[in-house]
């Protein structure tokens, strides 16, 4: 072994203290190739969140969401008959691309500086902003309303930090591991606010268990642009990828999977979506 | 070194450190505590008292640690209403969960100490015992007199075991919200990816800055103060 594969094994052992979840692992499929020209066929290993309610998630053998709609359109675009998911928590989305286990990864993976360091990124297929989301009878109008409040949101998030730092400098801050446990802190009433992406609090919104008890304020203060993750220098793939949504988009089906997905009552920041993906780089 | 100094400049390293070390030392004793009376419960002879020592060890012992935590945060603390700190307070967040983690890790190390006391009772010859009854000696007080007093220092290589466990395992309550250090590593990886190996380094470090000594330690403790028989 090199040492940068020691390396990353050890890194890799340091990881799986940071999963609570116990997802079945599944190998991945080799990549032997399947990268090749669109239109190569065969099958491909996808990442996605198995966790996210309206944009990646586990529901039975099936997966469903946002997220899972654009990646199986723009796989059938590349060429791919078979599409693999495997899960990608955040913390190890970097580490699936580098070491080929997965193609592509489509999991709310936000496209930021020091990503790209280690990996390239097509789309943006979707430009979410960070949004409250309260109880349906709540007075919270907006981020600078929470002081004094308590504010939820994931442990390794920015969301709540900047809430603190920007709007409301007295507001008490809740990490959770996961977001169904900062909702269900919402919904039990120990919490008044959970923090992140408007379109992942949507989902959550739209759970049946949640459905008319909980609302998203729709007040949106920051853009995050939702790529997708592909191997460092990968350009081939990316023009192939940004074409894809580009059709996608074009053809009415980006409209139809929001809505299927997240639910038609969502209504995400017209002035940036859908996107125009940038150039690959 | 540059990837390591970026680290310490944007994330609260030490502070983290520092809760790693105070989740540690306030739950080692919280478990010596519930764990002496667990253990001393089940040699007791008083039937209650034995089958409650009993009951404690194998339900919280054969329990993850992960399924206690969030059993104090969200059973006791979101559903029942059970608050440890002052309704109100700037504060209440935090210290609820550093206290409730607290609870978490003391109750369940205290049947891992309870195990370890026992068996250093086990290793206090039955002639002991006997002796301290013929001299007039209560159970409490030859308990107090002959029996712990021995039973510990026979006891003190798995004690440390299970304080080097404990260490580690306070990493746990980072799911309710603590920031020590599993909590950090988080956080460091989500922003900074770029940075995974010096990362991992970093944290590996302060767990073995905090567990190679007290392993050592508790080595040449059970030397010297083991009973020769």
């Amino acid at each position: 072994m090199t040492r940068n594969q020691i390396l990353g094994a050890l890194a890799a052992a340091g990881l799986a203290l940071t999963t609570a979840s116990c997802a079945s692992a599944e190998n991945a499929v080799p990549e032997a190739g399947s990268g090749g020209s669109a239109g190569a066929g065969g099958p491909v290993t996808v990442g996605i969140k198995f966790d996210q309610p309206g944009l990646g998630q586990q529901v039975g053998s099936e997966f469903k969401g946002f997220d899972v709609e654009v990646a199986q359109y723009v796989a059938k675009e590349l060429g791919y008959t078979d599409v693999t998911f495997k899960e990608a928590p955040s913390a190890q989305r970097e580490t699936l691309l580098q070491s080929g286990q997965v193609k592509m990864i489509f999991a709310t993976y936000s496209i930021t500086d020091d990503r790209k360091q280690k990996v390239s990124f097509g789309g943006p297929y979707f430009v979410a902003g960070q949004d409250l989301l309260v109880k349906a009878d709540s007075d919270i109008t907006g981020p600078d309303a929470l002081n004094g409040k308590k504010l939820c949101s994931v442990t390794g998030s920015t969301s709540a930090k900047k809430v603190q730092d920007q709007f409301a400098g007295q507001v008490q801050l809740q990490e959770y591991d996961t977001y169904s446990k900062c909702v269900e802190a919402l919904n039990s009433g120990r919490i008044d606010a959970v923090t992140t992406d408007n379109v992942i609090l949507a989902g959550f919104a739209a759970q049946p268990q949640y459905e008319g008890k909980l609302k998203v304020v729709g007040q949106t203060f920051s853009t995050e642009k939702y790529g997708v993750g592909l191997m460092k220098g990968d350009t081939a793939t990316c023009e192939k990828v940004n074409a894809a949504i580009t059709k996608m988009v074009s053809d009415g089906a980006w409209q139809k999977a929001l809505d299927d997905t997240v639910g038609a009552d969502f209504k995400p920041d017209a002035a940036t979506n859908p996107p125009t993906p940038e150039p690959c780089s | 070194m540059d990837a390591l100094s970026t680290l310490l400049e944007s994330y609260d390293v030490l502070a983290a450190f520092w809760m790693t070390v105070k989740l540690t030392f306030w739950s080692a004793i919280g478990a010596l505590v519930v764990g002496t009376v667990v253990a001393v419960c089940r040699v007791s002879p008083v039937g209650v008292l034995q089958a409650f020592g009993t009951a404690y060890v194998t339900l919280i012992r054969n329990t993850p640690l992960t399924l206690i935590v969030f059993f104090c945060a969200f059973g006791l603390l979101n559903t029942l209403g059970v608050s440890l700190a002052a309704a109100g307070s700037p504060t209440e967040i935090v210290d609820n969960n550093f206290r409730f983690g607290l609870i978490a890790l003391s109750v369940y190390h205290a049947s891992f100490v309870a195990e370890a006391l026992r068996s250093g009772i086990n290793t206090v010859p039955q002639g002991q015992a006997e002796a301290a009854r013929a001299i007039g000696l209560g159970f409490g007080a030859s308990l107090r007199e002959v029996i712990l007093p021995q039973a510990f220092r026979g006891a003190i290589a798995p004690l440390g075991n299970t304080l080097i466990a404990l260490t580690k395992n306070t990493t746990v309550v980072a799911t309710i919200g603590v920031a020590e250090l599993s909590y950090v590593m988080r956080g460091m990886i989500e922003l900074n990816p770029s940075l995974l190996y010096a990362i991992f380094l970093l944290v590996a470090a302060c767990f073995v800055v905090l567990t190679l000594p007290t392993g050592l330690l508790f080595t040449s403790l059970s030397r010297r103060l083991v009973v020769q028989r």
